[in-house]
């Protein structure tokens, strides 16, 4: 029963590709949303039930992608590997900086985690020997599950949704054990939290890495996915457009964030028409939904469409 | 070896100004509201794109500075007018969208109004380079250190001397208790948005002649003068003053001892560093917490 949005949505996932095989906003729009998606359920987890914001999760994404782009292209391993390797970095890096970096609060924590996704990024620009610098890596090699080789968009567009719906199941999973429970207590206080005998400090790490995993997961897919990666894809904007997703959606929700990141994704999609002016508007928006749906886009659109539907039920009465 | 340093020194102290600057805009707003203005780097390109144009359509220099510092004021108080007030009292992360939002939107206006080109001001009194020994000074750079040196002693004398300059500062330290003896907050948010839009202009207007200006001149300006404002301690005016002339020094010699393409990444390195150290930054106030 406590699942049952995830099957509903699980059987959307499953249902578009079949509805409509050759949609480009399936298949094409589609992958890119179902990567969001697991970023900001990553996310979500850090931001959400754990209060803590981050402006450099791009670089998580980053690093899964450029491990497997770099052991791929340049010394030959084998997929799945470069895609451990690019997931065992990635947590490792986050559990190293977890406790210095969790010991921050708001406005110093926004600062710290924005350095490092800069810090991660001018690497990426830098160190061309590794990461090809500006112009990026090509010729990245495709995913071959046991001989299956995943080369179209639709073939992708199953591989894509199935991790992303792992990691929805993950997800809501992790908030309803002991360590969910204990994230919640983080951000509700984090004293009381301690008095109650939680280890905040254990506890932020944990979903600290955890939310790493999921973004360097993504990026390993990504860079398998488009083939190409260059520095563009994991700066600072990036970092931002992850956080808008989570608040987007609504924080402390994973279908909040799903949502989100689906919703970001097409306005960028549709966005795109309007070429020069797509800055102005997209700020705009970001702008106006933050003001007047703070609590995030399906919080205020549920609320809203209750107090329509109570206005014309006031009206069937009085009338 | 020495002329060298010199050189860096000389760069850095230049570059820290104008990261003082921004980092005192984001003081100014931090105390009257709690609110991290993202959009700060792009009252930097305002200011000086503004002031392009304006030369550009005639005006001569000094009037064109002036007009566009105004209008830069104005796009501040619109931004607190339309934005900010709305959202009062929303969470921090809610307003950082929202200031981020506002600077998207506005480097969306000035590519529309101007362009993706680069833009440059000329200087304001020549490109003849002053030469103390090996080294050399551009005349800008004293009109860099000069106006910050003139702007940042305005700012203390405001805060110590005046009255409304108190009543900001009262704002910074209890809000509610700044309300009760009768003081405005609402109009003290919008003097503080209206002066750091000012800073941020005149930030922006000094430096263009050194380093070109672009749509996107504003975003990594911006984020040095947050990391300012954070290593000074953040809502600590004079704390962002020191901050950026820090971090100006740390990143020019960091270029010219180290390498130049990993600049940004050393500048941002320090503030990690003095973060761990340092949780609240160099001369942040310690807080403890409330339960």
């Amino acid at each position: 029963m406590r699942l049952i949005g995830f099957y509903i949505f699980a059987a959307t996932v499953a249902l578009l590709p079949i509805l409509f095989p050759d949609n480009y906003f399936v298949t094409v729009v589609g992958i890119s949303a179902g990567l969001h998606a697991i970023l900001a359920v990553g996310l979500n987890l850090l931001m959400g039930y754990a209060g803590q914001i981050s402006l450099g999760h791009a670089a998580f994404f980053g690093m899964g992608a450029y491990a497997s782009g770099i052991l791929t292209t340049r010394y030959a391993w084998p997929v799945p590997l470069a895609m451990f390797t690019g997931l065992a970095v990635a947590g490792l890096i986050a559990w190293l900086l977890a406790r210095p970096i969790l010991r921050l609060r708001g406005h110093y924590l926004a600062m710290a985690t924005l350095g490092f996704g800069m810090i991660i990024h001018v690497i990426m620009v830098q160190a061309t020997r590794w990461t090809g610098g500006p112009d990026g890596l090509t010729g990245i090699p495709h995913l071959n599950l046991f001989g299956w080789s995943v080369d179209n968009d639709l073939r992708w567009y199953g591989v894509i949704a199935v991790a992303m719906l792992i990691a929805i199941w993950l997800s809501l999973n992790l908030i309803d054990s002991r360590i969910g429970r204990a994230l919640r207590a983080v951000h509700g206080s984090e004293f009381a939290a301690q008095m109650l005998g939680i280890d905040t400090g254990r506890a932020k790490t944990q979903v600290f890495v955890v939310s790493a995993l999921f973004a360097a997961f993504a990026g390993s897919l990504f860079a398998h996915q488009q083939g190409f990666i260059s520095p563009d894809s994991f700066s600072l904007t990036v970092s931002v457009e992850l956080v808008t997703m989570v608040v987007l959606g609504g924080m402390a929700s994973t279908f909040g964030a799903v949502c989100g990141a689906i919703a970001l994704t097409l306005l960028h999609a549709g966005l795109v028409v309007f070429e020069d002016y797509e800055m102005l508007i997209h700020g705009a928006l970001l702008m106006a939904v933050m003001i007047f749906m703070p609590q995030g886009l399906f919080v205020g659109l549920n609320q809203g469409i209750r107090r329509l539907w109570a206005a014309v039920q006031h009206q069937i009465h009085v009338g | 070896m020495f002329d060298q340093l010199f050189q860096f020194l000389v760069t850095g102290i230049t570059v820290g100004s104008i990261y003082a600057l921004v980092g005192l805009g984001f003081a100014l707003i931090y105390n009257a509201s709690d609110v991290v203005n993202f959009a700060q780097g792009e009252f930097v390109m305002l200011g000086a794109m503004t002031a392009i144009a304006l030369l550009a359509a005639g005006l001569p220099l000094p009037l064109a500075a002036i007009a566009a510092t105004l209008i830069t004021i104005l796009v501040g108080l619109l931004l607190e007018r339309f934005a900010i007030e709305p959202a009062l009292g929303a969470s921090v992360v809610t307003t950082i969208i929202i200031t981020i939002g506002a600077a998207i939107f506005l480097r969306g206006v000035a590519m529309l109004l101007w362009g993706k080109d680069f833009h440059s001001l000329p200087a304001f009194s020549g490109d003849v380079p002053i030469r103390i020994g090996e080294a050399t000074l551009l005349p800008q750079s004293l009109w860099v250190l000069g106006v910050t040196v003139a702007l940042v002693a305005l700012v203390r004398f405001f805060f110590s001397r005046t009255l409304v300059g108190k009543a900001l500062l009262a704002c910074s330290f209890n809000r509610t208790a700044a309300q009760l003896v009768g003081i405005n907050v609402r109009m003290m948010l919008r003097l503080a948005y209206g002066l750091s839009a000012g800073l941020g202009a005149l930030a922006g207007i000094l430096v263009a002649p050194i380093t070109f200006s672009s749509y996107e001149a504003g975003v990594m300006l911006g984020l040095k003068g947050f990391s300012a404002a954070i290593v000074g301690g953040i809502g600590n005016p004079m704390g962002a003053v020191a901050g950026g002339l820090l971090l100006g020094v740390l990143e020019s010699l960091g270029a010219g001892l180290i390498s130049s393409g990993y600049k940004d990444a050393i500048a941002f390195l320090f503030v990690l560093m003095v973060l761990f150290f340092e949780p609240t930054g160099l001369f942040g106030h310690k807080i403890a917490e409330r339960v």
